[in-house]
């Protein structure tokens, strides 16, 4: 006997879909969506704008994340303790993240607190001040994480990775900046980053949550609804990247630590391509599924030389990169790359095997509700079909794709994007 | 939080939350059991961690392999943790498929295999966790700053435990650790999510009743002396950037003054989130972000305390601002507690506080996870009416208590401070 409820399938689905996503065009460019939940007491806003590091030049990297952190310090309105005062008063949170092609926001609070979500976000977006003592403030800070980053080795394999995948690419520059990079960049330059790359062109908003979408929509028009900035410069085009032509392995020196990070992979698709699905669920059999997939089972569980080792498919709207990560002993680290390796050969020899498709493809669509539980999660979803033109019902439509995908098609994407004989090996530790 | 669940016991001692939530077609299903690393005689330090390992090495029934794929394949979300004073064990599935989650763990509180081969691959992927833990200064001090804050408790050792006992510690000390607290008097299990209580609480009764009690679980009583004085250390390692941690002794949780410390914490660093998803809020008008780090003492600061059984810790975790002696900062943080004791709080600032736990507390609720969470969790230090309470208690705070408290409990002569001094500052962090 199973304890399932009985009325369970007499009920609407519970995905989002064109019935209740509610999505509006302002005048201005801005898009609005929406969906309504009122089994929680709580609304939460995120969206993204058309900024990102893709317009730093090389000598002040880190520029548009300086910025997005600026943003919060301070308008021509307030400071900001009185800024965070409103918020943190009443148990609701608003911050900004850098991103490279375009950056985000995000928030969440109470219901009854959506319009002070939205006020916050337009001031500080339209407005910013940026105050002298707080950007000295908060380049003291931002010094301080990469001097913090430069002892992770996790985070040092990754940057690695990055600056030989993406060689001559805008993805290979670390999006943090170099502490050289940060000091260079002046209050001017955040004041000009601002004007020319922050506007309401491009810039999406979900607000998911207990409120009635048409009132969402109302909300956001009041308080962005006039925004115009005639100086936002066009969004740049994210330039291709060819695959590795030999494999290139490279140690970064860490002295002193217990543990070496490393990252091995290539390029993936764009998550616009029609390779995506077939791709993400070739990851998933490759270094997630259950405990960490093919990688989990033979780094960790049969030769005990990790506690975390998995692959990860990383696709934006340009070129992605498909890497397996491992944190391993120093001593270890050859073998731990030689088991990669050979599991990434499996992986483009053999492809996958009709159980392991079957599983992470009920894997997959199972999980789906539990990903859209909160309201965070759904207006991640909302944001995602927005971005990347999913087209509303994609969520309805998500069980059909993701069974249609073949073996064969795995097997091909697998074989297209991985070649062993031409990786990336990043190393970071003693 | 209304009293909207149904609450029993076993006649084998299996407590039992059931509580219907239908906004999503999920359950959740959590199987918590009162053993932690304060169960651990030295010697064998880290062991309750590492029979929760071995829970997803397998039974007879359900291998290895087979039981990680089951959960998975079916969209399921499962994992475990391990704490001070318990171990938790939890899946969320669609609501239809939760069977499996249930039989897995009626299975796995008494037919865990513990196979040799098993047991010592593990051991190299603890000791890898642990070495992984190392590389974070924060790990460090903090587990240095745990060492000094208690001398005798066995809140002594941090739960991964000690590398000499990782190396030491035999297949048969993991399978009589498992033997003796895994039973069903010393579980409680948790479901919250979209089912009909009588059915699945007769489904829980035919898996979980046939499973025999077992003999009262043993505890180490090894209560922590008052302390005689300030304690000061300091850990080197690799780096630049220098933290100071400072530990105050923090109430038990199912103690009174808890909550008058909660409203403290609150205005002091920023509200504590205690949900297990989903995150908390910022703290930048906290009065220790506004003295320290708008100040420039720090670049960051973080507090907080913890649930649990024993007394355990109050920590301030600060990261020295680069232009600062780590003494000039632990100077500002003083001054401000001082502040604390002398001068009473606005109850502005409490009602502040107790909207800031209200929002957390709604944030948690659009997760069953976290519904199911909170039910065993609370448990475990007081019961699950804490819970239910803990808003009404939280407004019941008054000013002079938030001033006693801040007095009692944040004593110099108390406290801890630990320094993580770094041993190549100005190297350059560029490559």
């Amino acid at each position: 006997m199973s304890p399932k409820r009985s009325s369970a399938s007499s009920r609407p689905s519970t995905l989002p879909g064109p019935e209740d996503i509610h999505r509006t065009t302002l005048p201005n460019g801005i898009i609005v969506l929406s969906r309504a939940n009122f089994n929680s007491p709580s609304v939460a806003v995120s969206g993204y704008f058309a900024s990102g590091s893709l317009f730093e030049p090389d000598e002040k990297l880190g520029l548009a994340g300086f910025t997005c952190s600026a943003l919060m310090r301070g308008t021509q309105q307030r400071d900001m303790q009185q800024i965070y005062d409103a918020l943190e008063s009443v148990g609701a949170s608003f911050g900004y993240e850098s991103g490279t092609y375009s950056s985000s926001f995000g928030g969440r609070a109470l219901a009854e607190d959506l319009s002070l979500l939205l006020n916050t976000l337009a001031e500080t977006i339209r407005f910013p001040s940026f105050p002298e003592e707080q950007v000295e403030r908060l380049r003291a800070q931002l010094l301080t994480s990469l001097a913090i980053r430069a002892q992770d080795t996790s985070d040092m394999a990754d940057l690695v990775f990055n600056q030989m995948l993406f060689e001559g690419h805008p993805y290979s520059r670390p999006d943090d900046g170099w502490p050289e990079t940060i000091q260079a960049i002046t209050r001017q330059d955040l004041i000009d980053f601002h004007r020319r790359t922050i506007g309401p062109r491009g810039m999406v908003i979900a607000i998911v949550g207990a409120v009635e979408p048409q009132q969402a929509v109302e909300a956001v028009q009041r308080v962005l609804g006039d925004w115009e900035n005639p100086d936002q410069r066009e969004q740049l085009p994210i330039p291709d990247q060819p695959l590795p032509v030999q494999t290139k392995e490279r140690h970064h020196l860490i002295p002193d630590k217990s543990q070496s990070d490393l990252v091995i992979g290539t390029l993936g698709p764009r998550r616009t391509n029609p390779d995506f699905l077939a791709a993400s669920l070739g990851n998933s059999i490759l270094g997630q599924f259950g405990l960490m997939g093919r990688i989990g089972d033979v780094v960790r569980e049969r030769a005990g030389l990790a506690y975390y080792a998995y692959s990860n498919l990383s696709a934006g709207l340009g070129p992605g990169a498909w890497s397996v990560a491992a944190g391993v002993n120093p001593s270890n680290v050859r073998r731990a790359v030689d088991l990669i390796v050979s599991e990434l050969k499996r992986l483009v020899q053999k492809g996958v095997t009709r159980q392991e498709l079957a599983d992470v493809q009920e894997n997959f669509i199972g999980r789906l509700p539990l990903s859209l539980e909160s309201n965070s999660g759904v207006a991640g979803a909302l944001l995602n079909i927005e971005r990347f033109n999913l087209g509303l019902d994609y969520y309805l439509r998500y069980e059909h794709l993701i069974r249609a995908v073949s073996r064969q098609e795995v097997h091909a994407v697998a074989r297209k994007y991985i070649d062993p004989d031409r990786l990336v090996i990043a190393i970071a530790g003693p | 939080m209304k009293k909207e669940y149904y609450k029993t016991i076993l006649s084998n001692g299996l407590m039992v939350f059931l509580k219907e939530v239908h906004t999503s077609p999920l359950i959740s299903s959590w199987m918590w059991y009162r053993v932690g690393s304060k169960d651990e005689p030295s010697g064998k330090t880290g062991i309750s961690h590492w029979v929760e390992h071995m829970q997803f090495k397998g039974t007879p029934r359900f291998p290895a392999k087979v039981l990680d794929k089951a959960i998975s394949r079916n969209g399921g979300y499962w994992n475990a943790f391990t704490f001070l004073d318990w171990t938790t064990y939890f899946e969320t599935m669609p609501a239809d498929k939760v069977d499996l989650a249930l039989q897995l763990e009626a299975d796995r509180m008494t037919n865990s295999l513990f196979d040799p081969k098993e047991v010592a691959s593990e051991r190299t992927v603890i000791l890898s966790e642990r070495e992984g833990n190392e590389n974070e200064p924060l790990f460090l001090l903090g587990e240095a700053v745990q060492h000094a804050a208690f001398r005798v408790h066995p809140y002594h050792h941090e739960v991964i435990g000690e590398k000499a006992d990782l190396l030491a510690i035999t297949r048969d000390d993991l399978y009589q650790h498992y033997r003796t607290y895994y039973t069903p008097n010393n579980a409680v299990l948790a479901i919250a999510g979209d089912f009909n209580t009588k059915s699945m609480l007769a489904r829980v009764r035919e898996l979980f009743e046939p499973i025999p009690r077992g003999p009262k679980p043993p505890r180490l009583v090894r209560p922590e002396p008052p302390p005689r004085g300030e304690i000061r250390l300091t850990v080197e390692g690799p780096g630049e950037t220098t933290y100071v941690q400072v530990a105050y002794p923090f109430p038990a949780g199912a103690h009174p003054d808890f909550f008058p410390m909660t409203v403290l914490d609150s205005l002091l660093a920023g509200p504590t989130n205690l949900n297990m998803f989903g995150g908390g809020i910022s703290n930048r008008t906290s009065r220790l972000y506004r003295t320290l780090v708008e100040k420039e003492y720090a670049v960051s600061v973080s507090a907080g305390g913890a649930a649990t059984i024993d007394p355990f810790l109050y920590t301030i975790t600060i990261t020295v601002h680069p232009k600062r002696k780590p003494e000039e900062t632990l100077a500002a943080l003083d001054a401000e507690i001082e502040r604390l004791q002398n001068e009473r709080v606005e109850p502005a600032e409490i009602e502040r506080a107790i909207k800031q736990a209200r929002a957390l507390f709604a944030y948690g609720s659009e997760s069953i996870t976290n519904q199911a969470f909170w039910m065993g969790y609370a448990e475990m230090f007081a019961n699950y009416t804490w819970f239910l309470t803990f808003l009404e208690k939280l407004s019941e705070v008054t000013a002079e208590e938030v001033e006693r408290v801040a007095r009692q409990y944040f004593r110099p002569q108390w406290r801890v401070v630990g320094t993580y001094r770094p041993t190549n500052h100005r190297s350059s962090a560029s490559m």
